[in-house]
């Protein structure tokens, strides 16, 4: 049980107001990316699909509102970072930068075959991807050395991590949030994908973290706890952890594995399994309004 | 034959304060080790560019990476034997992305002497050697560390692991010495047997040759700085012109210099090899020179096994 960390959360007041045709263009788009994910799991007949829908809605807001990123100019000195430290969530961010112009999406059908550029975990050769990982615990580590590398080259760019909660029993990211906290990083915004699931189970049964948001305060971090499918919720999160002064800044997105596939929400065997048969194919199809 | 020694992480700390004057993308990073490795000499000339990591090796290969993905020219440093708990930060987030991270580890190798085995690590060779896209040096002096160093700034973009050691060596190049890529020095010449040697060790063949010359035996001596790439030529022209190989290093004959000697070897020209160095053992506690002796690396033992491999007898010691 969590405990009370209600002046952890997100600050009412200072909340934007964003109209309500904005959130449904970007509930719009993570829709399309649910249904793109599902498709490229099935099509290579291996991947993951629970992690891709725990964050779709989370990645929409990053490469449709909140970054200052450009497709056409991906290798801009300027542009915000991001580093997908889950790098098994590959279907999602490859679906995420097609949608938003990095490359055709034509080529998600080739995900996970033979000569495609999209490797069955991120990779760095795909244009919009700043660096491989898939090997957990690694991608906030490398955010700390991007956000060095912004403060020394006095760049105003952000970077972005998005690291898993199975990912949080790597030893490699408490290492790096000592480096966060040492180096006063307010330019380093992690995002957590809470979805409560990992490969073997529950979270809480294989590993359990007593208190998240708490262990991560103990580190030094400013912490903000959200609901990371609430597209209000995560904008106004990042926007307020953009403007952090001294601290970098955590935010504890809750999920649900697997989102908006009945069978798939909260059930370990999809994080790393895509639909059975073509029945729950299509069902996942369906229930996304994509069939 | 008393040659000048001198250390080569000092050598590397003051070359590193050389290439940060030259070029402000240098940043270096070490893990709570800096007085040791001799990056805190950089880290007092300019120290916004320098980081320590504290005790979080994981924490520092991975920040590296970033570091150098954001375009910087990085020099990463510890002990040798604490690097390789990061193997596999080292092989995703640096050798995969394939950019620009040197590794410049100290106190490899049984020349750490007194802090024993826990310390004395003998695979890091074979264990760096392994990943894709990365380069290693064995540097046998302070010369060829800075030489090495002002290389791999200047002419590369790609992982390095160079490796240095504790105890001071002796300087066997001349001042005006310029490392070649890929190349081995031949610092003797000699016809009957042919001595591949990396680090200090290669001090001891040449000390081994002259004895040998008193026995009659015309030894060829090799300094293998570069271990990968390996010069290979130099080594198939060594069993074809001297037939037999005799390969020395403080490091395990199972992954380092001489299997790697006798991979080529057993490819292009196969002649005898012997491989003289740990032999799947833990170091000891001990002066480090001491330590040579115990190990049967000293250089009475590589003039026995030199004169053992001439008369192509295959008694050497017998391998565990």
């Amino acid at each position: 049980m969590l405990l009370e960390t209600s002046s952890w959360r997100l600050k009412d007041l200072e909340q934007l107001n964003i109209p309500e045709t904005e959130i449904s263009r970007y509930e719009e788009i993570a829709r399309q990316v649910r249904i793109s994910s599902i498709k490229m799991v099935y099509s290579a007949s291996s991947g993951h699909p629970g992690g891709s829908l725990s964050a779709a809605d989370i990645l929409t807001a990053l490469y449709f509102r909140e970054m200052n990123i450009d497709p056409v100019e991906p290798d801009d000195p300027d542009r915000d970072r991001f580093i997908l430290s889950k790098g098994h969530a590959s279907p999602g961010m490859y679906s995420v930068l097609s949608l938003r112009g990095y490359f055709p999406q034509e080529l998600l059908k080739d995900f996970r075959k033979l000569n495609s550029k999209l490797e069955g975990h991120v990779h760095k050769g795909v244009p919009g991807i700043e660096s491989s990982t898939g090997s957990l615990g690694q991608g906030l580590g490398v955010g700390v050395g991007m956000a060095l590398g912004a403060r020394l080259d006095k760049k105003g760019y952000h970077v972005f991590v998005m690291v898993g909660d199975g990912e949080l029993e790597e030893g490699n990211i408490w290492e790096s949030l000592m480096a966060g906290y040492k180096f006063r990083l307010n330019n380093l915004i992690v995002i957590l994908d809470r979805n409560g699931v990992q490969l073997d189970g529950k979270t809480q049964d294989v590993m359990p973290l007593h208190d998240i948001p708490a262990m991560v305060k103990s580190f030094g971090w400013n912490v903000i706890e959200i609901d990371g499918h609430d597209f209000r919720q995560i904008i106004n999160a990042i926007e307020q952890a953009k403007s952090s002064k001294d601290l970098p800044t955590f935010i504890v997105a809750h999920t649900v594995k697997g989102k908006g596939v009945s069978y798939m929400e909260g059930n370990y065997k999809y994080h790393g399994s895509p639909p059975a048969s073509e029945y729950e194919y299509h069902q996942a199809l369906k229930e996304l309004g994509g069939a | 034959m008393a040659r000048k020694s001198e250390s080569l992480r000092e050598a590397y700390g003051n070359e590193l304060v050389s290439l940060g004057k030259k070029d402000p993308n240098v940043v270096v990073l070490d893990a709570d080790l800096s007085s040791s490795t001799k990056t805190g000499i950089f880290g007092k000339e300019f120290p916004d560019r320098f980081f320590n990591m504290g005790i979080s090796e994981q924490s520092m290969v991975t920040a590296a990476a970033g570091l150098a993905l954001s375009g910087k020219k990085v020099f990463a440093s510890t002990f040798a034997v604490f690097l390789m708990r990061t193997y596999e930060q080292i092989r995703q987030s640096v050798c995969y992305n394939n950019i620009d991270v040197k590794f410049v580890t100290t106190h490899a190798g049984i020349t750490v002497g007194e802090d024993g085995a826990t310390h004395q690590i003998i695979e890091d060779i074979g264990v760096m050697a392994g990943l894709p896209h990365m380069s290693v040096i064995v540097p046998v002096d302070a010369v060829e560390t800075r030489s090495v160093l002002r290389y791999v700034h200047d002419e590369t973009v790609t992982p390095y692991y160079i490796r240095l050691t504790r105890e001071k060596f002796p300087v066997l190049n001349n001042p005006d010495y310029e490392y070649v890529p890929r190349k081995s020095v031949t610092f003797k010449d000699g016809s009957d047997l042919t001595i591949i040697g990396c680090g200090v060790m290669v001090s001891f063949a040449l000390q081994a040759a002259e004895e040998l010359k008193s026995k009659g035996i015309d030894t060829r001596v090799i300094n293998m700085s570069s271990i990968k790439p390996m010069d290979r030529s130099a080594v198939v022209k060594a069993a074809s012109e001297t037939g037999r190989i005799l390969t020395v290093e403080e490091h395990s004959i199972y992954n380092g210099l001489g299997s790697r000697v006798a991979e080529i070897v057993a490819e292009e020209y196969p002649v005898l090899v012997h491989r003289m160095g740990m032999k799947d053992t833990f170091g000891k506690s001990g002066k480090s020179w001491e330590l040579f002796d115990y190990f049967h690396l000293g250089v009475p033992d590589i003039v026995r096994n030199a004169e053992l491999l001439f008369r192509k007898e295959k008694n050497f010691e017998s391998i565990q």
